[in-house]
C-alpha cells in the first residue's frame, strides 16, 4: 500500500508541476503581448530614427513600408511571435544584422557572469544566513545582520567604484575595464571579470543571507526542532538534516528572486566594468529605438525570471511531502 | 548500582529572565527520587513548571530559562555537571522524550522511518537493518496497522493516535534507562487515549524503564503512577504515593483538583411547559464542504440529516471526536456554512441560510462564543472597546449609556471593573474566555453557540467557567447550544445531549437518558474511555477492545458508520441492512433515540 501510494502521489507532482509549467508558459505569452504593446508606445520608430530629423514624410512612409512598420498591430505581432518561436527575432535595425547574431555575441558573457556570481553568492549566502541563524542573538548573529543591512544598502556603483580605487588604482591587481573576447584565456577572463563579479555578489549574497537567516529561523521554535535536540541530534545536524528540508522551498524562492536580478539588472556593473553583456545591450536598444533587439532582450530576461521562478516552484512541490506524495 | 535510587533531584531551580533582564524563578526547591522501574507523576495546571521540570531530566531548559541550580542524578551521571556534548551522548539514548503534541513534534518533510531509527544511529548503537528491524518489532508491539509499511509515511498521514504511539517507539530503539513522557494524550480524544494508554503501560512501562508521566488529569495518572508529585506555580503541594495522592489528599490544592476533576451537576432551572414552539429547530439539514453534487450532497460531506430542538433557556449538549461534525453544526445554525439541504428555523421562522440573507435582528438573537479566546479576540483592543462593540452595532448604545452597560456586562461575568482599560493581553486564559463570553452576551442574545469554550482552559478554570454559564442561564434565560469532546461536562450541565458520530446523530435523549446503560455502543466506548480516578481502571476498562469479526460491508450509503469500531456489530445485519432510529426504553420521560439496530435487551452491558 506504500508503494501505491508513493506512486499515486508522484503523479499528483506530475499533474502539479505540468500545471505550473503551463502557467509559465502563459505568462510568457502575455509577456510578450506587453512588450510589444509597450514597444508600440515609445515615441518615434526605427523609420524615423534611421532617417534623422530631415526626412521627409514621404521618405519616412517608405522606408515604413519597407520596412514592414505600416502593417496593422496584430499582424506584426503574430510575425513577431512567430519569428521569436522559431529562434528569428527579426533583424536589428540598427546594426543591419539578425537581431540572433547581436544576442549570440553577448548572451554567453551574461550567463558566464550570472553563473560564475551564483557559484560565488549562493554557497556564502547560504553558510552566513544558517551561521546568524544558528547564533541567533548572539554576537555573530550581530555582526552577520549589520554586514548584511549595510551590503544591501550600499548602491552597488559606489561598490564597483571603491573596488576599482582599491584593486586597480591602488593595488593594481585587476583591471578596471573587463574586456572580454574569444581568445581569452580562462585565467584572464576570470581576473577581467574578478570585480564584476564581487559587485554583483555583494548585491545578491546580502539579500539571500538575510531571506535564508528569516526562513531557518521561522524553523527553530518549532517542536520538532526542540525533538531533534532532545533526541541528542547535533546543533549541525539539526539545521542540516531536520530544519533544511522544511526551509529549503523559501530559501529557494528567495534565491531564485535574487539570481533573476543577475541578467536585466547587471547593467550598471556592465556599464561601470564595460562589460559586453546583455544588459548594456539591452539599453543601447533602448536609446536607438531598435525595437526588434530591445523586444528580443525583454523577453529573455523575462523568459529567465521565469524559469528561475519554475525552478523555485518545483523545488517547493518536490520538497513538501503533502504535494509529493498524498 | 549500589544507589538506592535510579533518578534524584535535588534542590532543583530554574530561573528565566523577565523583560528587564532580571532572573526570577519559574521552579524551585524541587526535590523527588525514584527507584529503577517506578513511574513518577508530576502533576497541575499550566504554568505549574511541569514540563520544565521534566525537560531539566534531559538537561534541557527552554529558549530564556536557565538551570540555576540544584542537582539531577539519572543513574551514574550527574546532568547539571554535564556539557552539551556529554548531554547530546545521553539523549535519545538513555534518556528519552516522548513529546506533547505528537502531530508538531515529528519533522513534516521527512518519512517516520528516518526519524525512529535516527537515535540508534546517531548514538552509534545498530546498523540501519537493525534498527529498522527493532522498529518495526516496536509498531506491532504498540498495535499499530500496517507494521510493515506504516515506517514508509509521512505524519500529515497518519492520525494523532498513531503518531503518539510512534513517538513512543522512536523513544524505545535505544532501550532507554529513563523515559519522560509530556502530557502524550492530551491532545488526544477519549477513545483514541484510552487504546495509547494501553499501548504505552503494555510497552513502555513493562520494559522496566523508570518513567516521568506529566500530566493534568488525575485520573490519567491513577493508571500509570507509583509516586504522584503535585505542582503549583512552581512548587511542590504535595508528594506521595499515588494511591495516598489520590485517595487520601492532604493539601488543600490537591483537593481542588480532584474536586475539578469530576464536574459537579450544576442544576437545570425547572423547565416552564409552555406550549409555544421552540426556539431553534433544525430541521433534516445535510451540510459540508465543496461543491454540491448531483445527488444533493457537496463533495465532502460533513453533517447528515440533522433533526434537533433547543427550547427556550434550554441547554443542548453536542458531543463527539473531532472530526464528527459538532463545529459544523454551530456554523450552520451562525450562518456560516449555509446547509446543502434542510432548514434552521429561529422562533418557527426560517433563517436564510446565508450571513447575506440574514437581518442584524437575526444576527443579534443568535451568538457565537469561539473555542479559543485568544485568536477571537483582537489583542491589541482592551476590554471595554472590545465590549463596546456589539452594543453600539446593535442596541446603538453611546457614551454613557454603553458605559452603564459595560458595567453591567463586567458585574455578570464576575470581573473587576478595574479591568475595563487593560488589553486583551494582558488578562489571563480564564479571564479572556469570560470577555469572549461577555462579548456575546452584549448582543443581549436569545441563543449562545459555545464551541469547546472550556477545552483550552485548565481543569480548574474551566470549571469556573462552567458555573458562571450556569449562573448566567438561571439569570438571563438564554438558550445554550454547548459543544464539548469532554461527557462528563456535557453530562453535568446540559438537559439534552446529542451524540454525533462522523456527522450522523448516533444517540439524542434527555440528561438522565446519560446516566445509566443502555446507551448506544459509540455512547456507550464514549463514557467508558474516560479514565476513572483509581489504580486498575485502564485493565478492567472494556471500552477500545477489538470489536468482534465480521464480513465484509455492503454498499448501501446508510449503513451505520460506527460499523468499523463497533463492539457490538452483528454480522449479517448491521454490515447489510442500514439501521433504523427508534427510542431507546427506560423510564417515562428518560428515554433517547437511538440509530442502531440493537434494542434495551442487547446493549444492556453482561
Amino acid at each position: 500500500m506504500a508503494g501505491a501510494s508513493t506512486s499515486s502521489g508522484a503523479k499528483a507532482a506530475f499533474v502539479l508541476i505540468g500545471k505550473r509549467l503551463a502557467s509559465s508558459l502563459l505568462t510568457l505569452l502575455l509577456v510578450s503581448v506587453t512588450i510589444f504593446v509597450i514597444a508600440q508606445l515609445l515615441p518615434g520608430d526605427a523609420a524615423q530614427e534611421a532617417l534623422g530629423q530631415s526626412a521627409t514624410v514621404e521618405q519616412v512612409a517608405a522606408l515604413r513600408h519597407e520596412m514592414g512598420l505600416d502593417r496593422p498591430a496584430p499582424v506584426r505581432y503574430i510575425s513577431w511571435l512567430g519569428g521569436m518561436v522559431s529562434g528569428d527575432p527579426g533583424q536589428s535595425l540598427v546594426a543591419n544584422m539578425p537581431v540572433s547574431e547581436v544576442i549570440s555575441s553577448r548572451l554567453p558573457n551574461s550567463l558566464l557572469l550570472a553563473a560564475l556570481t551564483a557559484l560565488v553568492a549562493v554557497p556564502v549566502a547560504l553558510a552566513i544566513g544558517i551561521g546568524s541563524a544558528m547564533n541567533r542573538g548572539g554576537r555573530i548573529d550581530r555582526a552577520l545582520n549589520i554586514t548584511t543591512l549595510s551590503m544591501v544598502a550600499v548602491p552597488e556603483f559606489l561598490v564597483a567604484t571603491i573596488a576599482v580605487l582599491i584593486f586597480s588604482v591602488k593595488l593594481r591587481w585587476l583591471p578596471s575595464i573587463a574586456l572580454v573576447s574569444d581568445e581569452m584565456s580562462w585565467g584572464d577572463y576570470l581576473r577581467g571579470a574578478a570585480m564584476p563579479i564581487l559587485c554583483l555578489s555583494i548585491v545578491v549574497i546580502a539579500q539571500m543571507a538575510r531571506m535564508t537567516r528569516a526562513a531557518v529561523i521561522d524553523q527553530m521554535d518549532r517542536p520538532y526542532v526542540e525533538m531533534a535536540v532532545l533526541k541528542g541530534v547535533a546543533p549541525v545536524q539539526v539545521v542540516l538534516k531536520h530544519i533544511m528540508p522544511n526551509a529549503i522551498a523559501p530559501i529557494v524562492n528567495a534565491m531564485a528572486l535574487s539570481l533573476s536580478y543577475l541578467l536585466g539588472g547587471a547593467v550598471i556593473v556592465e556599464t561601470i566594468f564595460n562589460y559586453p553583456g546583455l544588459a548594456s545591450l539591452m539599453v543601447n536598444a533602448v536609446t536607438s529605438r531598435d525595437m526588434p533587439l530591445l523586444q528580443a532582450c525583454a523577453m529573455i530576461f523575462c523568459a529567465a525570471y521565469l524559469i528561475l521562478m519554475l525552478i523555485a516552484d518545483v523545488t517547493a512541490i518536490l520538497a513538501n511531502p503533502r504535494l509529493r506524495a498524498q | 548500582m549500589t544507589q538506592a535510587f535510579h533518578v534524584e533531584v535535588k534542590d532543583l531551580r530554574v530561573t528565566a529572565r523577565n523583560a528587564r533582564g532580571e532572573a526570577f524563578p519559574i521552579v524551585s526547591d524541587i526535590d523527588f527520587a525514584l527507584k529503577r522501574g517506578e513511574v513518577l507523576a508530576l502533576i497541575g495546571e499550566s504554568g505549574s513548571g511541569k514540563t520544565t521540570i521534566a525537560l531539566t531530566l534531559l538537561g534541557h531548559a527552554r529558549p530564556g530559562a536557565t538551570i540555576a541550580g540544584g542537582s539531577i542524578r539519572v543513574g551514574d551521571a550527574d546532568i547539571t555537571q554535564l556539557d552539551a556534548k556529554a548531554l547530546a551522548q545521553l539523549r535519545g539514548n538513555r534518556i528519552a522524550y516522548i513529546a506533547q503534541s505528537a502531530a508538531s513534534a515529528f519533522n513534516p518533510s521527512r518519512t517516520i522511518m528516518d526519524q525512529v531509527v535516527e537515535p540508534a544511529l546517531i548514538h552509534d548503537l545498530m546498523l540501519r537493518d537493525k534498527a529498522e528491524a527493532k522498529a518495526v518489532e516496536l509498531f506491532r508491539a504498540l498495535a499499530l496497522p500496517f507494521p510493515d509499511t506504516i515506517g514508509s509515511r509521512y505524519p500529515h498521514q497518519l492520525s494523532g493516535g498513531q503518531l503518539q504511539r510512534l513517538m513512543a517507539a522512536m523513544a524505545l530503539i535505544t532501550d532507554p534507562e529513563l523515559v519522560i513522557l509530556d502530557e502524550p494524550t492530551t491532545a488526544l480524544d477519549v477513545t483514541t487515549q484510552i487504546e495509547v494508554l494501553r499501548a504505552f503501560k503494555a510497552v513502555v512501562l513493562e520494559r522496566g524503564a523508570t518513567a516521568i508521566y506529566v500530566s493534568h488529569d488525575l485520573a490519567v495518572v491513577a493508571q500509570m503512577a507509583d509516586q504522584i508529585v503535585v505542582l503549583q506555580q512552581g512548587r511542590i503541594r504535595e508528594a506521595g504515593a499515588a494511591d495516598q495522592v489520590l485517595h487520601r489528599p492532604a493539601g488543600d490544592y490537591t483537593k481542588t483538583l480532584m474536586a475539578a476533576a469530576r464536574p459537579a451537576i450544576r442544576p437545570a432551572p425547572m423547565r416552564i411547559d409552555v406550549p409555544a414552539a421552540p426556539l431553534l429547530e433544525i430541521r433534516g439539514v445535510t451540510a459540508g464542504y465543496g461543491r454540491i453534487g448531483k445527488d444533493g450532497l457537496p463533495r465532502v460531506p460533513v453533517l447528515r440529516d440533522i433533526n434537533l430542538t433547543i427550547e427556550r433557556g434550554g441547554t443542548l449538549g453536542v458531543i463527539g471526536e473531532s472530526g464528527s461534525g459538532k463545529s459544523t453544526i454551530a456554523r450552520v445554525i451562525a450562518g456560516l456554512l449555509p446547509p446543502a439541504t434542510g432548514q434552521v428555523l429561529l422562533d418557527g421562522e426560517p433563517l436564510p441560510p446565508g450571513l447575506k440573507g440574514r437581518s442584524r435582528e437575526q444576527f443579534r438573537r443568535v451568538q457565537l462564543v469561539f473555542q479559543n479566546a485568544d485568536t477571537a479576540l483582537n489583542p491589541a483592543h482592551s476590554v471595554g472597546q472590545i465590549l463596546e462593540r456589539p452594543l453600539a452595532f446593535y442596541a446603538g448604545l453611546k457614551g454613557n449609556a454603553a458605559h452603564m452597560r459595560v458595567l453591567e456586562l463586567m458585574d455578570l461575568i464576575r470581573l473587576p471593573v478595574s479591568l475595563i482599560d487593560r488589553n486583551i493581553g494582558g488578562l489571563s486564559g480564564g479571564q479572556k474566555q469570560r470577555v469572549n463570553l461577555a462579548r456575546a452576551l452584549a448582543a443581549d442574545p436569545q441563543l449562545i453557540l459555545c464551541d469547546e469554550v472550556t477545552s483550552a482552559l485548565d481543569t480548574v478554570v474551566g470549571a469556573a467557567i462552567l458555573d458562571l454559564m450556569a449562573d448566567l442561564r438561571r439569570e438571563l434565560g438564554i438558550a445554550t447550544m454547548f459543544i464539548s469532546h469532554d461527557i462528563s461536562t456535557v453530562r453535568a450541565i446540559c438537559d439534552d445531549i446529542l451524540v454525533l458520530y462522523s456527522g450522523t446523530m448516533v444517540e439524542m435523549g434527555p440528561r438522565a437518558a446519560f446516566q445509566s446503560a443502555p446507551f448506544h455502543p459509540y455512547t456507550d466506548l464514549l463514557i467508558g474511555s474516560v479514565p476513572e480516578m483509581r489504580a486498575g481502571w485502564l485493565e478492567e476498562s472494556h471500552a477500545g477492545r477489538k470489536p468482534p469479526l465480521i464480513g465484509a460491508s455492503g454498499e448501501h450509503p446508510d449503513l451505520c458508520r460506527f460499523l468499523p469500531r463497533c463492539a457490538a456489530r452483528v454480522d449479517g445485519l448491521c454490515n447489510v441492512t442500514p439501521p433504523p432510529r427508534h427510542p431507546l426504553g427506560k423510564a417515562d420521560g428518560m428515554s433517547s433515540h437511538i440509530l442502531c439496530h440493537h434494542g434495551d435487551e442487547s446493549l444492556i452491558p453482561s
